[in-house]
């Protein structure tokens, strides 16, 4: 019976994508339904296939775990990584060699275009995919519970596939409504929110069923992500669709309510998602993958509720010196200090999961990525406050010591955390008895570290110099340096950064060839083995 | 009172003094005493059910091992 409902419901949604491609105003909008429609095309024949006929037995559900989505998030994850860093690379040496805005895609894959590709690739795509991956493996260990919802889960997987793909054409088809790391269009974020929903409520109810009676605090952060997510997203992409038929919107606030508004999204984009939700495979991968329980759980708790309390507060830090009030850009810089101690209270606290456990880092490369992913985090923990201060701000703001900043945070923490939960996870998910190589995990360690090292410190030194010249007036007052005598002082360090996202991206190629590996050649775990592995220690 | 000006007053005053408060109880919470065994067990929960869910009579073995001890 659900099937006909699909049916129909799919049928009037192929039906609609159809109309909506004739009617199109742009291209983006055009080509976007065309991809709906083939979608739902192809899912109505899936559905049609499978309609009265026996369904298959699944035999005692409840007493395994749902890894299936999890397998394929981890795939995702890999994918969308190495596309974001491939393209990262890519508009790193576009911007020190122009000719790499070739004339024949003008308009389409030059850095304007591209650069939201990358961003949302990396953030969304990667870290989202890694995300949603973790907090569905995690929530069913720590809950002792099946994910909630039954196929809800995969719903959510695919259903974020497809936002990652609708987004990125919409990019380089030029649908934007220009607002950081919230550029898709209306129908785009409508989608999205749905499928938010549904991962809110499979992460929840799997929570509710648990058989644990302590939520672990994993989960805290995992939920806190889940939720402040969806309001951010919701709150930030209130828009007026000029037509239903094309991607264009309007913004409800305009002026510097919606510059607070974006900031407040923004910075909070970087606290929930960037953070809680990494935080919250933190809480998990390093006790697992040290063998002990986390350092402190008193600090745990205390760690979740400071970094909730303020992280929220600290988005004005972006529009110092704009037409957002003093009082406004104060508070959220302070707020921003006062952040210093929660984060380092968490770094403090994965770092100190192993004690006693130190000798490890020397024979387990990959406890030795998470290391380095938590020593990151405290650096750029501590390099943002700095440089939300005033004073610091007029110099480091709009230079690419933020770009460097972004990226010892994002590539050191984000994504170094996450490779040590993939080199976790892929073993387990494929019931391997071990990673295919170690030695590989070690050269994927030194070229990531070489890779963001390159990168911070060439950002940091062109930061700084182009702050410097900027602001640099002769004995009567005039600006000594023209904008594009900064640019020309700037190549030297764009071809080290571009060379850093060259190693960063070799790291995890490498990662992908060892990762398949582990799952085709590496020695499964035994039958005899895994049910005694199974038995509980009790 | 328009709402901007009972907003912004609500939140430096109740506002502010019930988040205040909820923090400094959470903290006060975090060290009530006899609060290590149970931050413990907490703290062990990835260590165990790594590989599925329990079986329901592991449940009711596990609570009654809880309920001697």
């Amino acid at each position: 019976m659900s099937n006909y409902i699909k049916l129909i419901a799919l049928g009037l949604l192929t039906l609609f994508a159809a109309i909506a491609a004739n009617f199109a105003r742009d291209l983006a909008y055009q080509v976007h339904a065309v991809l709906i429609m083939l979608v739902s095309a192809g899912m109505f024949i899936w559905v049609l296939r499978r309609t009265d006929e026996p369904a298959p037995v699944v035999a005692h559900p409840e007493t395994s775990y749902m890894d299936g989505v999890i397998r394929y998030g981890v795939i995702a994850t890999s994918f969308w990584g190495v596309v974001g860093f491939l393209v990262g690379t890519f508009i790193a040496f576009q911007l020190a060699y122009p000719e790499l805005n070739f004339d024949w895609s003008e308009g389409y894959a030059n850095f304007g275009r591209l650069r939201p590709l990358h961003t949302s690739a990396v953030i969304f795509a990667f870290g989202g995919n890694a995300l949603i991956a973790t907090s569905f493996y995690v929530v069913q260990r720590t809950s002792a519970a099946r994910l909630w919802g039954g196929n809800a889960a995969w719903f959510v997987f695919w259903g974020y596939q497809l936002f990652i793909v609708l987004a990125a054409t919409g990019y380089l088809l030029g649908a934007t409504q220009s607002k950081e790391y919230a550029e898709p269009e209306w129908y785009i974020d409508l989608w999205l929110t749905v499928v938010w929903l549904v991962y809110l409520a499979v992460f929840l109810g799997t929570i509710i069923k648990r058989k644990e009676p302590h939520i672990y605090v994993a989960n805290w952060f995992f939920l806190s992500f889940i939720v402040t997510v969806a309001m951010l997203h919701v709150v930030n992409n209130l828009s007026i669709p000029v037509s239903i038929w094309g991607s264009k919107s309007v913004q409800v606030f305009s002026g510097v309510q919606d510059a607070m508004v974006q900031w407040w999204y923004g910075h909070n984009a970087v606290g929930f998602f960037l953070t809680a939700g990494f935080l919250g495979m933190m809480y998990y991968f390093v006790p697992k993958q040290a063998e002990r329980p986390v350092f402190s759980y008193k600090l745990s708790i205390i760690h979740f509720w400071a970094l909730i309390f303020i992280y929220i507060w600290a988005g004005p830090h972006h529009l110092h010196y704009t037409a957002l009030p003093d009082w406004a850009a104060t508070l959220g810089m302070v707020f921003s200090i006062v952040l210093w101690m929660p984060s380092w209270g968490g770094m403090i606290n994965g770092l100190m999961t192993l004690s006693g456990a130190w000798d490890k880092l020397r024979t387990d490369p990959v406890i030795r990525m998470m290391v380095i992913s938590i020593g990151f985090y405290g650096m750029s923990t501590f390099e943002g406050p700095m440089m939300s201060i005033r004073a610091v701000n007029s110099l480091s703001h709009y230079t690419d010591w933020t770009i460097g900043h972004v990226h010892s945070g994002a590539l050191g923490w984000n994504g170094m955390i996450t490779f040590g939960a993939l080199y976790y996870l892929v073993p387990k998910l494929w019931n391997r008895q071990r990673l295919y190589s170690l030695s590989l995990v070690s050269w994927h360690f030194w070229l990531a570290t070489i890779g963001i090292i390159l990168y911070a410190a060439s950002m940091w030194v062109t930061g700084i110099m182009e702050g410097l010249m900027w602001r640099e007036v002769d004995a009567n007052g005039f600006l000594v340096n023209s904008f594009a005598d900064t640019v020309g002082a700037k190549f030297p360090m764009y071809v080290v950064r571009g060379l850093g996202g060259v190693l960063f991206l070799a790291g995890a190629l490498v990662m992908c060839y060892n990762l398949w590996m582990t799952a085709r050649r590496s020695p499964a775990v035994e039958a005899a083995d895994a049910v005694a592995h199974a038995t509980p220690a009790e | 009172m328009e709402q901007y000006s009972f907003l912004r007053e609500l939140a430096d005053s109740w506002g502010l003094l019930v988040l205040f408060v909820f923090f400094i109880g959470m903290i006060v919470w975090v060290f009530r005493p006899g609060s290590r065994a149970s931050h413990e067990d907490s703290a062990s929960i990835p260590l165990r059910h790594e590989d599925r869910p329990p079986a329901p009579d592991e449940d009711a073995k596990a609570a009654a091992k809880e309920a001697r001890t």
